[in-house]
């Protein structure tokens, strides 16, 4: 319960100060900024590399969210944009890999993991029930003696 | 005996790929500037406000150019095999001071010394941007038509000196 307080008054203490941080967007730039923002969101940072240039507060980051800023002012479109990033920092600086020859293990390797996973599946559960079918042929004699145990007799039975 | 086979050897097969991914080194992204040319740039020296430094007065020669930044931890690391390599003379290894402040950038060269001929001031980092630069330090071999043949991402190593930079260095100069 303290530690819950703390955390939110800690959290109060950094909100204003993260707000702070960055420009108001006037209301033209709004827009602009959601657009900022839609093209960030698509490009990684390269220092902390499981975020977006958008969600990354890495000094990279922030110089590259101000690029594509600039660029969409420019006139520049997201494609180019994006092109633009490549060109620099390769193919790894979009978040969402492309489909190529190089990165077909990468989209189709689960699926090919879960086919596999189902192959065995079935494998074992078709040995499994040759294993089960072959266990049930019985001999007249084993069934003769499963009658006599079943109904309770097995004792005089036995010698 | 299979029933304990098939376990052991998916065990097997499962460190094998940890062991793989253990070596990879995620934080190295290959380049895509890697045989283009190196981007082209014309900005104040560090030393000398005044005078600039360009790409193109680089034509003809081989040089490194060696992205450093006076806040850079592991640039520290790096400078005095870089001085020591610099007196050396196999090549002109050319700065880029990255997103510094001069009067500290300069400050560092003196305490530490200076391996650069000439050191340029990137005070925005744009010039790093176009060199796809995301950690400080970071080196580039550019050859004499101004082609980007290697880049040293982190600092530069003597392994990496002995066995990619210098052999490179020579192959280039070799070759007319």
């Amino acid at each position: 319960m303290q530690n819950k307080l703390l955390f939110i008054l800690l959290f109060a203490l950094i909100l204003p100060q993260a707000q702070a941080g960055e420009a108001v967007p006037t209301a033209d730039d709004v827009v602009l900024e959601e657009r900022v923002m839609s093209v960030s969101s698509e490009l990684r940072c390269l220092v902390c590399q499981n975020q977006t240039i958008a969600d990354s507060h890495a000094e990279l980051a922030v110089d590259l969210r101000n690029q594509v800023r600039e660029k969409l002012r420019q006139g520049m479109s997201e494609q180019e944009i994006k092109d633009y990033m490549v060109a620099r920092y390769g193919d790894f600086v979009l978040y969402r890999p492309l489909m190529k020859r190089s990165t077909w293990l990468l989209w189709f390797g689960p699926f090919l993991l879960l086919a596999l996973a189902f192959g065995v599946l079935i494998v074992k559960l078709r040995q499994r029930r040759s294993a089960i079918q072959q266990a049930s042929t019985l001999s007249p004699a084993e069934h003769a003696r499963a009658e006599l145990l079943l109904s309770g007799t097995d004792k005089e039975a036995r010698p | 005996m299979t029933r304990f086979l098939l376990p052991l050897a998916a065990f097997i097969v499962l460190v094998i790929f940890l062991g793989i991914g253990l070596n990879l080194k995620p934080r190295e992204v290959p380049s895509p500037l890697i045989d283009k040319p190196a981007p082209a740039f014309r900005v104040p020296q560090l030393h000398e406000e005044a005078k600039t430094i360009a790409t193109e007065d680089m034509r003809g020669k081989v040089w490194l150019l060696n992205v450093w930044a006076s806040w850079c931890v592991t640039c520290r690391e790096e400078h005095p095999l870089l001085v020591e390599f610099a007196q050396q003379n196999l090549v002109p290894i050319y700065g880029l001071n990255y997103k510094d402040k001069r009067e500290d950038a300069i400050a560092w060269l003196t305490e530490r010394g200076n391996p650069y001929v000439v050191s340029a001031h990137d005070r925005d980092g744009n010039i790093g941007i176009d060199y796809g630069v995301y950690g400080v330090p970071e080196t580039f071999v550019i050859d004499k038509q101004g082609i980007i043949r290697y880049k040293q991402i982190g600092p530069v190593t003597a392994e990496a000196l002995k066995d990619k930079i210098i052999p490179l260095v020579k192959e280039l100069n070799g070759a007319k």
